[in-house]
């Protein structure tokens, strides 16, 4: 933002150095905690989110580049607030929170109330973010992530993160978020909506993905058409999906 | 005493390591921006925010007032020194400084020199330029239409947008063919503008010095010679007084062999200073300003017979040569060498028609990694001959196979009279066909598309013109396209080689050193290689269009000859004999009667300064000016395989088999990672990259966000096979090969998704085949053409 002039801030914090911010962990009750300087690579590396959260796990090797995945931090990117950043679609697909610390205390923001539009959050200016919480689970976790990019590196064209808990056949808890295709990361709420309370079919799968792609308001752009967004909603939607089906009937 | 081992010293076939990566990979090297000079300021220039404006007025007073301004220079300046327009190599006029009006985005307008760079840049912000908006050309179309604003009203005889009608071949003949045809394949083709992004981008230094008089320049320049003759003739200093050096050069493609307003401004600023003045340019500077390439647009016509045989060609092209006709390219020719299109072909008839026109776009045309046009030559030719094929209901191999100039047709003059000299068409294509298992892919292919997967094969075969060039065709403000090398022997032996060719990457200093070796038997380690400073390098016209090796590299051979003449008699003076009964071998000469009595070339060098024979003049150098009796002809052959996600319109390579005939390897390492490069600048093109403009003139592309580079996250694997063969007109029997992978290469991926999407009736996508172009196309079956529309 600096380099682009588009910021010119009077003083810069660094806050690197600021002790034990660097962790990411699961609670005894299965919540995630991640640090407020938890490098992207850290969790790419962790033995924690693959089986306790994999639609992190699958999101993490998907951010950014290798280079910018050793300094960059999951929040640090829910806070740069960029629609086309990965981490918040997962976040808001998870019901996660940021915890802002300040003279007053801390309080807890879920990531949908965060995230006030493209380049704001809900930080007051007295205050940092210092960590992101994923809640406890209700039921095994699955998920996914899915993004298309021109480049490794590139902005995302399209992102969609699914994230499920299942409880016995049924979908427990259903969450859907989209990257890159509004002014904003987008809650597909109407789509996870569709899948909450029963089991995953193919024909709620269709479903879901018609309502994600329905939720998208993509602009067209050198990226791709907004059509071509749209149905690369749709598709991600379905395959993440109907990946969890599949390994739910293989597992069967 | 035998022969030495030419592996072992370094000579012709060995794969040396890289003598410059010692001091790159401890990130010692030497680049422009790395150069300090006491007393040095930094200039920073103001580029125009409109694609076409006129100025009204230029209001630096609050820039000059800014503590650590020392000098702005704008239109007004550079016109009082008869310095606000410049000449190209293309023989049209440049502005260095906006005078009248500006005519593309990032056009130069003023120059800020400053203490530091900060200040620089912060003082450019505050000079008020007042811009009266004039209407925006971004494409050719626009250009030529009835009424259309005329960009260049600074020129006499300019009624309207058009810089040239061009035309070569055989008009009557041609039409003939096609009136004698079973079937004639059209085409329609784009390549998009695309821009070589060296990752250094451009910079100078200027030192004048008020008490010698001289001018050093420190220049990222491929070309130093040329650089000091137009310096001369531009600024009107003697040339003796003119030193350019180009030091490390972090990648050229081309980009770096104009000259640009950057470079004018910081030399005369640092002449009305005398202070040295340092200009590096940043990302987006280099990016909307510098030399662009490609932009040009097809109809090509193939007049066929049933059998297969092509009869006939008709190319008719367009190019944008945005606001200034600044083609970086010595040939005789107005669109360089598109007409070396089908050179690998036998095709009796042939006409190209070639029009260049104006925009509102940055001026360029630079030969990216390429020599003047061929890249889109060659890619023209290889999606004509694919579509060709697909219209006959040919096989695409086969296709190729019976238009080839057979291996016993040479020397053969191409459809446009180029003359061809050697070349083993149909095996370099067998090998390629053989190692990605051709047939086997074709089965596969049809099993794949019952279940519903599109795979997709594409080859691109192709001979191109390379090593500019001859004296004939080839010169640079009237200098005749020659290059020298000069070599010192010194008394131990060991050795100091100047050329006037310049690396930005290539390896030269390893090379050159190969090539002595070869001759003369010096082990390569003993060769110390310098370019770049034209004080003590020999004139030469640079690095480009793969001229190093067929120019350059011919020059080192022929000076160590020169030297290997010369200590021939020393050696008959040495061992008592005439010079009649000396033989030599590699390193050493001895009596023919009597091999084991011989002398070293060592023993011969420390002689020439110690024991000469009666009336030889002392001393072991020389120097060799090489003008090569014509263009080398490398060929290639390059196969892709893809797979194409029908749902998201994703392709992926699955295999990418690359054949490469270059001649005589000299250092075969280098010559892959040449090819290697080339391979993946070939794969972004058909892949992620476009520079394209919105209607009103805002380059979208201006930064590495938007303009991508590939990565080897996303590159994919290649496969690399040779035939060999040697050049039958060049010493060492080698030919270019910096650039034949980016201009063969980008057909092949294209050629690869297009024969995936065939069944939907989709003939043509203009790159960048992008997932949502190839996705549009195969849902409503319709090519897709032109550069990726801006949509905001």
């Amino acid at each position: 933002m600096m380099k682009l002039r588009f910021a010119s801030p009077e003083m810069l914090v660094d806050i690197n150095e600021i002790p034990d911010l660097d962790y990411h962990r699961v609670d005894d009750d299965g919540t995630i905690r991640v640090g407020a300087v938890c490098r992207h690579a850290d969790l790419e590396r962790s033995s924690l989110l693959d089986t306790r959260q994999p639609t992190m796990a699958a999101a993490a090797p998907l951010v950014a580049d290798p280079i910018v995945r050793m300094r960059g931090t999951l929040v640090g990117s829910v806070c740069h607030a960029d629609p086309q950043g990965d981490w918040a679609s997962v976040m808001t697909a998870l019901d996660a929170s940021i915890i802002a610390q300040g003279p007053n205390g801390r309080r807890s923001i879920a990531v949908r109330d965060f995230v006030l539009g493209p380049f704001q959050n809900a930080l007051a200016f007295d205050e940092i973010a210092v960590e992101a919480v994923v809640p406890t689970p209700r039921g095994m976790p699955a998920g996914g992530y899915l993004k298309l990019e021109r480049r490794v590196g590139d902005y995302a064209t399209v992102g969609v993160a699914v994230a499920i808990d299942r409880v016995g056949s049924q979908v427990g808890r259903a969450g859907i978020a989209l990257t890159a295709v509004g002014p904003a990361t987008i809650a597909a709420d109407a789509a996870a909506q569709k899948l909450t309370g029963r089991p995953l079919t193919a024909d709620n799968i269709g479903e879901a993905a018609e309502l994600a792609a329905e939720a998208a308001q993509p602009k067209s752009d050198h990226r791709g058409s907004a059509d071509f967004k749209r149905q690369m909603v749709r598709v991600f939607t379905s395959r993440i999906l109907t990946g969890l089906l599949r390994s739910e009937e293989e597992a069967a | 005493m035998t022969a030495v081992d030419e592996i072992k010293i370094g000579g012709m076939g060995a794969s040396r390591r890289r003598v410059e990566d010692n001091r790159f990979i401890r990130g010692k090297g030497n680049y422009v921006d790395d150069i300090v000079l006491p007393g040095m300021l930094h200039m920073e220039i103001l580029r125009s925010p409109l694609a076409h404006a006129r100025i009204r007025s230029i209001d630096a007073s609050k820039a000059w007032a800014m503590p650590g301004v020392r000098l702005v220079l704008t239109g007004e300046t550079m016109a009082a020194r008869n310095l606000a327009w410049m000449p190209t190599l293309s023989y049209d006029t440049q502005a260095v400084l906006a005078t009248d009006k500006v005519r593309f985005q990032g056009q130069e307008v003023a120059c800020v020199i400053a203490d530091d760079p900060y200040i620089a840049k912060d003082a450019c912000e505050a000079i008020v330029v007042d811009y009266e908006p004039l209407p925006v050309i971004v494409n050719p179309t626009q250009s030529m239409a009835d009424g259309a604003p005329l960009i260049r009203d600074d020129k006499e005889n300019q009624p309207n947008n058009v810089i040239y009608d061009w035309e070569v071949g055989d008009k009557e003949g041609t039409d003939s063919a096609f009136a004698q045809a079973d079937l004639v394949s059209k085409i329609d083709l784009h390549y998009p503008r695309s821009h070589p992004s060296p990752i250094e981008c451009c910079g100078s230094i200027a030192d004048f010095n008020r008490a010698t008089s001289k001018l050093t320049v420190y220049l990222t320049t491929q070309a130093p010679h040329i650089i000091r003759a137009a310096v001369a003739l531009v600024a009107e200093l003697p040339e003796q007084m003119i030193r350019i050096i180009s030091p490390d050069i972090g990648g050229g493609f081309g980009n770096k062999v104009p000259v640009y307003p950057g470079y004018v401004a910081s030399i005369l600023a640092s002449i009305l200073l005398e202070r040295p003045v340092k200009w590096i340019e940043d990302r987006t500077g280099n990016l909307i300003s510098t030399g662009f390439a490609r932009d040009i647009y097809l109809h090509g016509e193939l007049a066929l017979r049933k059998d297969g045989r092509i009869l006939g060609v008709r190319m008719n092209t367009t190019a944008d040569h945005g606001a200034f006709f600044s083609d970086a390219q010595p040939s005789k020719f107005k669109i360089g060498l598109m007409h070396s299109a089908f050179s690998c072909y036998d095709i009796p008839n042939a006409h190209l028609l070639a029009r260049g026109v104006y925009t509102n776009k940055a001026p360029g045309g630079v030969a990216y990694r390429c020599s003047f046009r061929v890249t889109e030559a060659m890619f023209f030719q290889e999606r004509m001959v694919q579509a060709a094929a697909d219209d006959l209901g040919m096989d695409q191999a086969e296709f190729r196979r019976i238009n080839f100039v057979r291996d016993d047709d040479f020397p053969h003059r191409t459809p446009w009279g180029f003359l061809t000299d050697s070349g083993q068409y149909g095996k370099c294509l067998d090998v390629g066909l053989e190692a990605v298992g051709y047939q086997d892919f074709l089965m596969e292919k049809e099993e794949a598309a019952k279940r519903g997967r599109l795979l997709g094969i594409g080859i691109s075969t192709m001979t191109e013109p390379l090593g500019a060039g001859n004296s004939r065709e080839y010169d640079i403000l009237g200098i005749k396209m020659f290059d020298s090398a000069e070599l010192k022997i010194h008394m131990t032996g060991k050795a100091l080689l100047r050329t006037g060719a310049k690396s930005q990457g290539q390896g030269h200093e390893t090379t050159w050193a190969q090539i002595v070796a070869h001759e003369l038997g010096i082990p390569a380690e003993d060769v110390l290689v310098e370019e770049g400073d034209t004080d003590t390098a020999p004139f030469g016209m640079g690095t480009y269009a793969s001229r190093s090796t067929p120019v350059a590299g011919a020059a080192v051979a022929m000076v160590s000859r020169k030297i290997r003449s010369k200590a021939r008699k020393i050696a008959a003076h040495l061992l008592e004999i005439s010079e009649e009964d000396v033989e030599w071998e590699l390193g050493r000469f001895y009596v023919r009667s009597q091999p084991d009595r011989g002398v070293t070339i060592q023993e011969c060098a420390v002689a020439a300064y110690s024991n000469m024979p009666d009336g030889m003049e002392p001393g072991l150098e020389n120097v060799a000016y090489y003008d090569p009796p014509n263009l080398t002809w490398p060929f290639a052959c390059y196969i892709v395989k893809v797979e194409v996600d029908p749902a998201t319109g994703v392709w992926d390579v699955l295999r990418m088999v690359a054949v490469d005939d270059c001649g005589v390897r000299i250092n075969p390492m280098i010559v892959e990672g040449q090819i290697m490069g080339g391979l993946t600048e070939a794969y972004a093109m058909a892949n992620m990259q476009f520079i394209t403009f919105d209607a009103e003139g805002n380059c979208i592309g201006s930064n590495f966000t938007d303009y991508l580079l590939p990565t080897a996250w996303e590159t994919p694997g290649f496969e690399l096979h040779e035939v060999v063969t040697p050049c039958p007109h060049h010493p060492i029997g080698a030919k270019g090969i910096g650039e034949c992978a980016a201009v063969g290469g980008p057909a092949a991926f294209v050629n690869a998704v297009m024969d995936a999407v065939k069944g939907s009736g989709v003939r043509n996508i203009d790159m960048p085949v992008l997932p949502d172009r190839v996705y549009e196309a195969l849902q409503t079956g319709q090519d897709i053409s032109g550069a990726p529309p801006v949509k905001m």
